[in-house]
């Protein structure tokens, strides 16, 4: 399925002989996988592909030939010629009596163990007939609390432990977070934390892995303790819809109940090889919660009241077709939603365009990497991340630049990890002190908002060392010259003041940018939050073509995407800008193309973007639609926000909770989440992937398809798709870039990578080789333009905000989340050490933090994550939201706001000063 | 801060006499031990981690592997009571109640008598088989013991007297 990891080309095979059969693998591979790959399945308990050999259990012991004794087959390389026997008489005795000594010291309680029918001891156990009994009756003896007593997600159980250590080392090596260790030793040894502490008070990231690489069931989801054995549940493969990176996960289902029990994954899976991270792997309550809308809701007398779906319907027809002959097409708008499916984003703007007439359709993208589609469409014709995520094991220099992907890419943030073990050198360009910068060879702390300052001197430094690519540049690029003069006006001193950081450094991170072999550039949303985020992208393609570093393997320029299907809904066309497949709707033969299938005109007038709509609501805009996207929480200056929404004659909101934009709407509809319906979502390395449905919705909620189905026909344009499937054969055939992609291919194929132009195409792993989607990449020249707000005297601080790795966007499905929930429940600001002293703050008080825009309260974490001029709010708590502070200034190009920096002002709470919270952990957290 | 600064230069200089910097966490856990009364607390690890680049499970995945380190307050005194074989035949185990009996400490999580004085641990064998029973105190060893030759050694413990060894 899955094809090499790294790069074909390099790798050297060997050929040996395995229970008779010629076998051929790469150099380097151990016994046990290359036997794998011939279908041989050598028995093993400590074993796991993502964890370097532990060698423990021994139930892999082979016979090869000329070897003494007898070799276990996890920790031993192939060797060309090597004879290797896997079962015979003898190893199978020695396999019954290493299982034998196994069950003497594990309470093999099969018929009431939740493992059972997924167990490796119980099938080999059963396999060799092993007898529990042979050494002695094992009575359980660890019945007082242990780490995880007080913990809501995890359960260790002693005595189920076969002291593997498989937990520890995915702990210690594939995660990094380090919370688990073997303590004491023979008999009494038991996994533990440091000190047996609480497993919250610890490094544990919550990411599950220990519960999902554990043989048997000692390590155990405490949420689905005795909720039903393995053989009582149903496997449905489908894909995360938290973050953009696009996990394959594989939800555990009780069809009687009804109910998602538990949330697994296999190593192999396409993109995040069986790892998952908090939200992954815990945060799916959500889908059951008891908050969720099960009728549509109507307003009558000012309130909020049930209603039919006939009812609903008719209301949504009636007034939206009013308001469209009353104030013409351009009077309605639509806002998509990057949590849905790439079919439903596209049956939104095709009933903006198709049926009502209008380009106003946009999703949140504008909100976070709508720079970044821009910048890079200029720069290199196409605004994607260029690169695979199985590609960053090979990369040497990873260059990360406003990006913090072990909390807010998790799965990004390990492979990444991967790569630093296999050697990769490291360089994060970061205002916090995050994981990444932690582990960092060289890390630059600057000033929120002086990227381009610091970018500029890097390239003049790289020109001038004679470290610039020119190959690449004459053969490949454009515009360099007008590019190269304005870098004139860029010195590394004068970066080294404007950013706050040590010139040395930043000449380092130069030269090791250039000299990588090969590097790549990973960011985020620190760069295109803010109004200069368009510059700050095209800045960012700048340096890579200096160098040369695009177009390569694990080597490019790669935004990492926020939402689950961001980018499936700038793909699907849900902007006004752009059509499917990102095209424009002002080129006549698309436009022919469109009007035929979809046997309607095509608008003529140019769209509103998100932050327009906004503002025109109320004015020229009438009557708003929004599927899944609660905009009052995520937008900037919320106040503001509420007053517009407020001022429209019609807003109906197609919704999985009441949200705070749904409690201002006229007509809610009951919409489904990710478990309960057909689709696809296509992730950040622009894979497209299927979602499949695994639970019935709530009550009487729709699937978001089913419902803009109906409300295209309550609008007067019937569309009467099947399923899913149809609606993407119909997208796919407008769209050269989607063309050879269908849900039978993708099921085969386990996602496949657009552009996917035909049939019998295997998608692309990585764009720009040999030539740039736009024909050459262009250079541009970009000035440093300080951000829009600057610290005062009043508001002397800059304050950032982002995501933190336990919750997602406004929190409204991470939240549901009990395990999440314990671990992070409120709202923080980290403040820098000595600033706190300033004020007089001491960690876990409870402050102010005020903007020319608005205050809110929230706990201090005080640490040294961020620099003394600078404090930093994560943007997930609703009801103290951090967007009730940040700038409502945009990016000219692309409307993005400037949330990742405006100035702010901390101060102690009047009367109450001294009130805490509970919860120890952030301050764990940020001091870590 | 739980390390002195003269504890760390002493471990700064310890360091120096590895090849790896973390090979010298066992002497360091053996000297904080003495300093602070003959047991580890949780900062005192913590500090060690950070001294030696470890992680905090590391540090105390050592400190639990071992037995010489314990990790829970230990009396005046801490007697190691060898059950191994050699003295398991020479009656260590009746010895062992004996001293129970006499000092009020008995082994378990919590081994240490209720005044404080006396913490009673089991350990396995010591090296010194050929003149079995024998406890250890305070890096002494006390041999070809019988109950009167413990009463004799409690005694002296009990007056501060330092209690020489057999050897
Ligand atoms: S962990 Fe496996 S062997 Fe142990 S009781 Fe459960 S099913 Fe049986
Ligand atoms: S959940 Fe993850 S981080 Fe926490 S102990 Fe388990 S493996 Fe380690
Ligand atoms: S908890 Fe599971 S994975 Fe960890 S050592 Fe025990 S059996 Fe192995
Ligand atoms: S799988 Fe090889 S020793 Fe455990
Ligand atoms: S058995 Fe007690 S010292 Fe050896």
């Amino acid at each position: 399925m899955e094809a090499a990891t790294r790069n074909p080309a390099t790798l050297d095979s060997v050929i040996l002989t395995i229970d008779g059969r010629q076998v051929s693998v790469p150099a380097g591979t151990d016994i046990l996988t290359a036997a794998k790959s011939a279908g041989i399945d050598i028995p093993h308990l400590c074993y796991d592909p993502r964890v370097e050999a532990i060698g423990a259990c021994r139930m892999c012991s082979v016979k090869v030939e000329g070897a003494r004794g007898l070799v276990a087959a996890c920790g031993q390389s192939v060797a060309p010629g090597m004879q290797v026997i896997t079962e015979d008489e003898e190893l199978a005795r020695r396999r019954k009596h290493v299982l034998e000594l196994f069950l003497s010291e594990h309470c093999a309680t099969c018929s009431g163990c939740d493992k059972s029918g997924a167990c490796r001891l119980q099938d080999y156990a059963y396999r060799y007939q092993a007898d529990p009994h042979r050494f002695g009756v094992y009575r359980p003896r660890y019945d007082g609390d242990n780490y995880t007593t007080l913990n809501k997600g995890i359960l260790y159980d002693a005595d189920k432990c076969i002291r593997c250590g498989l937990c520890v080392k995915y702990c210690e090596t594939v995660q990094m977070a380090e919370a688990l260790t073997f303590t004491w030793r023979a008999d009494r040894m038991v996994v533990s934390t440091p000190g047996d502490d609480d497993l919250n008070d610890t490094s544990c990231e919550l990411c599950g892995g220990c519960i999902r690489v554990c043989p048997t069931s000692a390590m155990l989801d405490k949420r689905a303790f005795h909720a039903g054995r393995n053989s009582d549940l149903q496997r449905v493969r489908t894909t995360c819809s938290y973050c953009g990176v696009g996990c394959q996960m594989d939800l555990m289902v009780d069809r009687q109940r009804n109910r998602i029990v538990r949330v697994t994954a296999e190593p192999g899976s396409p993109i995040n090889d069986g790892n998952l991270c908090v939200k992954g792997h815990f945060g799916f309550e959500f889908v059951s919660s008891p908050e969720r809308l099960t009728q549509p809701l109507i307003r009558r007398n000012g309130a909020l009241e049930p209603a039919t779906w006939d009812e609903a319907l008719a209301l949504i027809g009636s007034r939206m077709q009013e308001i469209r002959k009353q104030h013409g097409p351009d009077g309605l708008a639509f806002i998509s939603s990057a949590r849905c499916t790439n079919e439903e984003n596209y049956l939104v703007q095709k009933i903006a365009r198709a049926v009502v007439g209008t380009h106003n359709v946009d999703n949140c993208a504008t909100s976070c990497h709508a720079p970044t589609v821009a910048g890079l469409a200029e720069s290199f014709g196409s605004g994607a991340m260029t690169n695979s995520t199985t590609e960053i094991r090979d990369c040497k220099v990873l260059f990360l630049i406003g990006a913090n992907p072990t909390e807010a890419h998790p799965i990004f943030g390990l492979e990444m990890k991967r790569a630093l073990r296999r050697g990769a050198k490291l360089i994060v360009c970061d205002p916090r002190e995050t994981w990444m910068a932690k582990h960092a060879d060289i890390h630059i702390q600057h000033r929120s908002g002086s990227d381009n300052m610091l970018l500029n001197a890097m390239m003049r430094h790289i020109i001038d060392e004679g470290l610039a690519d020119r190959n690449f540049i004459e053969s490949r690029c454009e515009d360099y010259e007008a590019f190269a003069e304005n870098l004139k006006g860029y010195t590394v001193e004068a970066a080294a003041e404007c950013c706050g950081v040590d010139a040395e450094l930043i000449r380092a991170a130069a030269r090791m940018y250039a000299e990588g072999e090969p590097s790549a550039i990973y960011y985020t949303l620190g760069i295109t939050e803010h109004a200069c985020g368009t510059d700050n992208v095209k800045n960012v393609a700048n340096l890579a073509m200096l160098c040369g570093q695009i177009g390569k393997w694990a080597s490019g320029v790669n935004p990492l995407r926020g939402q689950n299907n961001v980018q499936g809904a700038c793909d699907m066309g849900a902007m006004p800008a752009k059509l499917p497949g990102y095209q424009r709707w002002s080129d006549a033969e698309v436009r022919a193309r469109f009007e035929a299938v979809w046997d309607a005109p095509m608008p003529q007038t140019e769209g509103l973007k998100i932050p327009m709509m906004i503002a025109a609501a109320g004015a020229e805009l009438r009557a708003l639609y929004v599927m899944g996207q609660d905009i009052v929480a995520t937008e900037p200056n919320q106040a503001e926000v509420i007053e517009r929404l407020k001022s429209l004659d019609f807003l109906v909101c197609q919704e999985i909770f009441l949200t705070e934009t749904a409690k201002l709407a006229h007509v809610v509809l009951p919409s489904t989440t990710f478990a309960e319906k057909d689709g696809t979502f296509t992730c950040s390395e622009r894979r497209v992937q299927l979602v499949r449905k695994a639970v019935e919705p709530p009550g009487e909620a729709k699937a978001d398809w089913e419902i803009l189905c109906l409300v295209a026909e309550a609008l007067g344009k019937p569309m009467p798709y099947r399923d899913p499937a149809e609606i993407y054969d119909e997208l796919a055939s407008l769209s050269p870039m989607f063309a050879g992609i269908s849900h039978r291919r993708i099921a085969e194929h386990g996602g496949l990578q657009w552009p996917c132009p035909s049939d019998d195409h295997a998608g692309t792993r990585f764009l720009h080789e040999g030539r740039f989607t736009r024909g050459k990449g262009r250079f541009h020249a970009i000035r440093h333009q300080p951000p829009r707000e600057e610290p005062t005297p009043e508001f002397p601080l800059i304050l950032s905000t982002g995501r933190t790795l336990y919750n997602y966007n406004c929190g409204s499905m991470s939240r549901k989340s009990a395990v999440i929930s314990q671990k992070e429940s409120a709202n923080f600001v980290e403040i820098h050490r000595d600033t706190a002293a300033r004020y007089g703050i001491a960690d876990d008080e409870k402050i102010v933090v005020r903007t020319a825009r608005g205050r809110v309260t929230a706990r201090a974490a005080v640490g040294e994550r961020v620099r003394p001029d600078t404090i930093w709010m994560p943007f997930h708590f609703a009801e103290e939201s951090a967007n009730v502070l940040t700038n409502d200034v945009f990016d000219p190009v692309t409307a993005t706001a400037e949330y990742k920096c405006c100035a702010a002002e901390i101060e102690k709470l009047p009367a109450a000063g001294t009130e805490r919270l509970g919860s120890k952990s952030h301050a764990a957290h940020a001091t870590r | 801060m739980a390390l002195s600064d003269a504890l760390r230069a002493e471990f700064e200089e310890l360091c120096t006499h590895y090849p790896e910097r973390r090979a010298g966490l066992i002497p360091a856990l053996h000297r904080c031990q003495d300093e602070n009364g003959g047991w580890l607390t949780p900062e005192i690890l913590e500090d060690l981690a950070d001294f030696f680049g470890l992680a905090p499970v590391d540090v105390y995945g050592v400190a639990s592997f071992y037995p010489m380190f314990r990790l829970r307050p230990v009396g005046e005194h801490v007697i190691s009571v060898c059950h191994n074989i050699s003295c398991a035949l020479r009656g260590a185990e009746a010895l062992l109640e004996h001293i129970c009996e006499r000092t009020g400490a008995r082994p378990g999580l919590d081994g240490t008598s209720p005044d404080g004085r006396f913490t009673v641990l089991r350990v396995e064998c010591q090296g010194a088989c050929a003149n079995a029973p024998m406890v250890e105190v305070h890096g002494e060893y006390h041999e070809d013991l019988d109950p009167a030759k413990v009463d004799r050694l409690l005694a002296e413990l009990q007056s501060g007297a330092p209690a020489r060894g057999a050897r």
